[in-house]
């Protein structure tokens, strides 16, 4: 076993965090277009290109579609790729999300997470990614600037490993996380890049019938990105979701390794349990609003209340066992969500864990708070009033509103 | 800047097809023979890609492929874009010695529906960021793998799915946008038009557009019988006609330097060769109604705006405008 390594501590924003982690992984080729609150980390890697601080091809696209694309196809070609995008960025990429996980293309982007138009807001919530929950992506979301910088270290591994295949988005919320200065413990240059490793590729079996490595390789072309149609495309499909079922497993071995290097961990790597193990009451949330929800249940904590958190780290693919076996002992749940799924019935997050405890004979309460879009401050007050309005629906034993917001004018 | 290769059509016929039979396209399908001759004209390692469209659809229905280069397909409005990722990864894995070949070279083919309209902003931001990698836009003038429906690539007149000829429209109102001169104002290096008919320059040209350092835009020209209502056979003799008649004159422009191509070169010297457009409409069914008494005035403007830009052209290449 590996002990843990000396690191430097370093006062980075979270883009600048990113941007490090990227540059550290000897990525090949970055494609990306500057958009808020995302910036910064394009900015950043621009820097390491012109001062020769990095081995890698910057490609200043004209569009974040571009920006996908020439990832796609550069990745194809054997490359390891990253790109940064927000909100606008990454809906126009859409079409290409969905044609990046089906070329089984390991990209890795990071997302300062940010509100979608109209109206048009550049703050942080969670709008974007959820929007792309369905294309086919690894969705990882980061708690701090320390964590978007882990996490986009092991997302490299994650995506290109030959049982995954699969894109990787590292969600940093905007401006909390993107803008604000932490101090970030980083890893010597030589130790994430031997964490890294050089890409690897499967072997495939060419039109020709042999056995050929994945890749747009001349000596040993094949085909990448066809037409296929009634009698191929499904079992296409399947396979996809064969490589989210492996994933569960290999985000947990990545997350422990990285964990021997550099001595951090987030819960298993895909869910992350904070004084959940006797909570009679919970809170589910990803991301930064984590931390506030911490603080809330350490003071609940010390008055007795039996308070609980459980951050999903990895929404997707869902850690549907994790979810059950963390909440099995809890009466309430109330779930946060930082976006809108209009006309649903509450958010996504919301939605999923509900479903998730559907096969559980006796499940709990399950609520919903939608808060903080377009960057609105969700406070420890707050928090603490969804702990108080769980505790009400355990002593009268009903739901009056499942579905709540937190902080808005009504 | 350009090599001295000379080839025989017996060299062509010997060089093996990188772009192979067997693909679904239709009878008399202009697009295929350009991209077989466009194929012929590699000069080593070669990487492919193609956007969606006609030609996308019928090479790689799975698990079948036309390709025996490497090919990729990634979406309709990208070309340029998928050109850059690919001839940015060489770039890079070449100096790390992860790609051992010495020179790979790009080509992107893309219709006129990807090049006019929806791709023309992925592949105008590739030529500003100077990828080195030939574009290849066959240009059969409508969405023909959708089922004819108008491109910018559409010539004024011409009936389609979506710019019908009706009782009170002519078919197709606007003209055809001049997207190889919109090319040579990115002050790109190697811009050329080209017609499968003339097979030997359309090979040479492709053959330029491989070897130039930097963005080369290859326009072919490519009929289509089934969005065309022309028949099967004819479709090398409209690619002739398209040039005779001036409709499509075959040039080049070196680092922006306009010169005629030898076929459109003879028709500048001597006039009394250029042929009507009639002829050339009159063999295609997208024009028919240009043939009844109440559009026959359309038929005369397209001759008067054939004959401007061919003027116009003339001016380029710096030849006299001759009456």
């Amino acid at each position: 076993m590996e002990s843990v390594v000396k690191q430097k501590v370093l006062a980075l924003n979270g883009d600048e965090a990113v941007a490090y982690a990227a540059k550290q992984s000897d990525v090949d080729v970055v494609a990306a277009y500057p958009v808020t609150p995302q910036t910064i980390i394009v900015e950043k890697f621009s820097e390491y290109v012109a001062n020769g601080e990095v081995e890698t091809e910057f490609v200043c696209v004209e569009s974040e579609h571009s920006a996908m694309t020439a990832c796609l196809t550069a990745s194809a070609t054997g490359a390891r790729t990253f790109t940064a995008t927000a909100a606008p960025g990454l809906a126009l990429m859409h079409e290409m999300l969905f044609v990046a996980s089906g070329c089984r293309a390991p990209v890795v982007m990071a997302v300062a997470n940010r509100a979608l138009s109209a109206p048009i807001n550049i703050h942080g919530d969670h709008s974007d990614t959820m929007a792309e929950r369905d294309s086919g992506w690894i969705q990882i979301y980061a708690e701090n600037s320390q964590e978007a910088y882990d996490s986009v270290v092991q997302a490299f591994r994650i995506a290109e490993n030959m049982e995954v295949l699969l894109p990787v988005i590292v969600g940093l919320d905007g401006f909390t996380l993107s803008h604000t200065l932490e101090n970030v413990h980083g890893l010597p240059d030589g130790v994430v890049r031997k964490f890294v490793g050089n890409r690897q590729f499967p072997l495939v079996t060419s039109h020709e019938g042999k056995a050929v490595p994945f890749k747009l390789d001349t000596e040993k072309p094949i085909t990448i990105g066809p037409l296929a149609l009634q009698n191929y495309y499904f079992e296409f499909k399947r396979q996809q979701e064969d490589g989210m079922t492996n994933a569960l497993k290999i985000i947990r071995q990545v997350h422990k390794e990285y964990a021997q290097i550099s001595g951090r961990q987030y819960g298993d790597g895909l869910l992350e349990p904070y004084n959940l193990e006797d909570a009679e009451i919970a809170v589910i949330c990803l991301g930064s609003t984590a931390g506030t929800v911490k603080t809330v249940v350490n003071d609940l904590r010390a008055e007795g209340v039996k308070a609980g958190l459980l951050r999903i780290r990895t929404f997707r693919p869902l850690p549907v066992e994790g979810i059950i076996k963390a909440l099995q002992n809890v009466k309430a749940v109330a779930v946060m969500d930082r976006s809108m799924s209009f006309g649903g019935h509450g958010g996504p997050v919301f939605h999923e864990v509900r479903h998730v405890l559907y096969d559980v004979s006796e499940h709990p309460y399950v609520v919903n708070y939608i808060y903080g879009l377009g960057g609105r401050d969700t406070g420890p007050s707050q928090i603490r009033e969804i702990y108080e309005d769980l505790q009400r629906i355990l002593q009268t034993q009903r739901v009056e509103k499942p579905v709540q917001y937190v902080g808005l004018r009504e | 800047m350009f090599s001295e290769w000379k080839f025989t059509a017996k060299d062509i016929a010997k060089k093996p097809d990188l772009f192979t039979s067997g693909h679904r396209a239709c009878a008399g399908c202009a697009p295929a023979t350009v991209l077989r001759l466009v194929m012929k004209a590699v000069r080593g390692p070669t990487i492919a890609t193609n956007v969606t469209g006609c030609m996308e659809v019928v090479s790689t229905i799975y698990p079948y492929t036309s390709w025996a280069v490497p090919w990729v397909h990634t979406a309709f409005e990208n070309a340029g874009a998928n050109a850059s990722g690919i001839e940015a990864a060489i770039k890079i894995l070449k100096k790390k010695g992860r790609i051992k070949q010495g020179q790979i070279d790009v080509i992107a083919f893309a219709g006129d529906g990807g090049t006019y309209d929806i791709g023309i902003q992925a592949l105008s931001g590739a030529v500003e960021r100077g990828h080195d990698f030939l574009y290849v836009l066959y240009d059969n003038e409508a969405y023909m793998n959708t089922g004819i429906q108008r491109s910018g690539g559409t010539p004024h007149g011409a009936s389609t799915t979506t710019s019908p000829a009706g009782a009170v429209i002519p078919g197709k109102l606007e003209y055809k946008k001049p997207i190889a001169d919109i090319m040579v104002a990115h002050e790109m290096p190697y811009v050329a038009t080209a017609s499968p008919y003339y097979w030997r320059d359309l090979i040479t040209k492709a053959r330029k557009g491989i070897e130039v350092n930097g963005p080369a835009f290859l326009h072919a020209f490519a009929p289509c019988p089934r969005g065309w209502r022309s028949d099967p056979s004819k479709s090398i003799e409209l690619s002739r006609l398209a040039v005779e008649t001036c409709i499509f004159p075959l040039w080049e422009a070196v680092n922006g330097e306009y010169q005629l191509s030898a076929p459109s070169k003879v028709i500048a010297l001597r006039p009394d060769r250029e042929k009507p457009v009639k002829e050339y409409l009159q063999m295609q069914g997208r024009f028919r109604h240009l043939f009844t008494p109440k559009f026959e005035k359309v038929t005369e403007q397209i001759q008067r705006i054939t004959d401007e830009r061919w003027q116009r052209l003339l001016k380029k290449c710096g030849m006299s405008t001759t009456a």
